[in-house]
């Protein structure tokens, strides 16, 4: 038994996407999780399997209580930063596949706007970065932004990628942005307002950095043949794996900082689905940081290493481009939910529901996960 | 700003005591495993290659190779917003593990030789790094 085509994803939600939440995290979680299992049509109850996205909301027990789920089966905690959510894309069909359950919920909410959770503090109380914070954080070495500016400047320098390309990025997500009602950066911006935004950790400018946001965003994931009786034209999970670098240890640590765990992970979740780069008609791209699109595009496979500059040039990651990317505006220009707001987009523009931002006849896609300085995940669906 | 705000502190374990110890006496430790030999940064528990537990150490020359760098231009931590902009260097050592320090110099690049240098901060010791073969 394998996982190609055992799952569809049924159901999506997503809270307003906003900064200044007054509702706490747990709050939007719940509030997406209910719209993603109205939009499964099922009943809260219905759910049998929790996959909790995260240390900062809430957990399965949490759902049973509220959601009176008389049965819960299976529940997991993945705890791999960005992602997370597509590594339980991965879970979620496994124990579909074989039967434990019928319907899973992978769920998310977050308030960064407390102050107390903000990327730089956030980390440090993760476990997993107990190296960073030990030997890193006293130098200085605080944020994201910081910790992945290392591979960017070795990528610049070892293949010549530039500020231009970087700004490429950038540019598409806000212009998918611009056609997203529930996206926090809709105004368009240009390669110029990207180079002119103020340098945050070299070679990162503001408009290479993801944005912190509130919001919460879930989806249901059903057993296919539960799935037939869903609401929706079902959308199958038809390649899915996982993937993790060579060592866990901080990035300023690892052999080869340019290539990470997606790199592994890729040429498992295209044979599974049996489809190539090339087949792939809209992608959605954990974009933490834009260099971080361009590397996953190469680890992917849709170009080769050091290519990723170039490749995403000329608009190819635009609408009406060769590979239409973030079509939501990602966590660039959308909002920054650890990704799960990809997951939804893909599902949206497989079922034909991606409004403005629509890629034509889209059929199959891909969507990836990134965190945790260097774990990886990606999913292909493809539309029934 | 007369009051400047504090570090982060260093929190040592059981594993790291004698490498921060190392730093504080000027010399940068690294783990070398009491059975192979095979050296490794940051201090961890086994040897990746024999996985003993039994651990040595022997102090590095200092010297290597850039192999990365950034210079931060927004304060993450208020302890570090007096320093910017600031240079963080990933170098390569000659005995083979990977270091992190601040740098000291003209702008950094990748394959620069390198040695290091402590320097005393109120809540602990820095390892900080700068161009080899100039002049102290
Ligand atoms: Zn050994």
């Amino acid at each position: 038994m394998g996982l190609k085509d055992a799952a569809c994803v049924t159901g999506i939600g997503e809270t307003a996407y906003v900064r200044g939440s007054r509702k706490s995290a747990f709050e939007l979680q719940v509030e997406a999780s209910l719209k993603a299992i109205n939009d499964a049509g099922i009943h809260p109850s219905d759910i049998d399997g929790v996959i909790p996205i995260g240390i900062v909301s809430g957990i399965a027990e949490d759902f049973v209580d509220n959601f009176g789920i008389r049965d819960l089966r299976y529940s997991a905690l993945i705890p791999h930063g960005g992602a997370s959510p597509v590594m339980a894309l991965q879970a979620a069909a496994t124990v579909l596949a074989t039967g434990v359950c019928r319907h899973v919920l992978i769920t998310f909410g977050r308030n960064v706007s407390a102050g107390s959770n903000k990327a730089g503090a956030r980390i440090h109380n993760m476990p997993q970065f107990h190296y960073v914070t030990e030997f890193e954080h006293p130098l200085g070495n605080s944020a994201p932004a910081q910790i992945y500016a290392p591979m960017a400047r070795r990528h610049m320098e070892l293949y010549g990628t530039t500020v231009e390309h970087f700004g490429a990025v950038a540019v598409a997500c806000r212009a998918h942005a611009a056609l997203n009602d529930n996206a926090i950066m809709r105004t368009p911006i240009t390669l110029e307002d990207h180079r002119n935004s103020r340098m945050i950790a070299d070679p990162f400018r503001l408009l290479d950095c993801s944005l912190e946001s509130d919001g919460g965003a879930a989806v249901v994931v059903s057993a296919a043949d539960v799935a037939a009786d869903g609401r929706h034209r079902r959308v199958f999970i038809a390649g899915v794996a996982v993937g993790h670098p060579d060592s866990p240890v901080s990035i300023t640590q690892r052999p080869d900082m340019t290539s990470l765990g997606i790199a592994k992970a890729a040429p498992r979740a295209f044979a599974m689905a049996g489809v190539t780069p090339a087949d792939i008609q809209v992608a959605e791209i954990y974009d933490c940081f834009t260099y971080a699109v361009i590397r996953q595009l190469e680890d992917l496979g849709f170009c080769k290493k050091g290519e990723g500059g170039p490749f995403v040039a000329d608009g190819r990651l635009r609408l009406g481009g060769a590979l239409p990317t973030n079509t939501h505006g990602g966590l660039l220009s959308q909002a920054h939910v650890w990704g799960l707001n990809h997951i939804v987009e893909l599902v949206r523009q497989l079922r034909g529901d991606g409004g403005r931002a629509q890629v034509a006849g889209a059929e199959l896609g891909l969507v990836t996960g990134y965190g945790d300085l260097g774990d990886g995940a990606l999913a292909i669906m493809r539309r029934a | 700003m007369s009051e400047r705000a504090a570090k982060p502190e260093v929190v040592e374990s059981a594993l790291s005591a004698t490498y921060w110890q190392g730093l504080r006496e000027g010399r940068l430790l690294l783990q070398a495993c009491g059975v192979c030999g095979a050296l490794r940064h940051y201090p961890r528990l086994l040897c990746t290659a024999c996985f003993s537990d039994v651990v040595t150490w022997r102090a590095a020359s200092g010297r290597g190779h850039i192999h990365s760098w950034t210079v931060a231009h927004h304060a993450f931590h208020v302890g570090f917003r007096d320093e910017l902009p600031y240079t963080l260097v990933t170098v390569d050592l000659e005995e083979g593990p990977r270091a992190l320090g601040r740098w000291q110099g003209e702008t950094p690049r990748i394959g620069m030789a390198v040695r290091a240098r402590f320097e005393t901060a109120p809540a602990a010791v820095e390892l900080w790094f700068e161009q080899d073969g100039l002049a102290r």
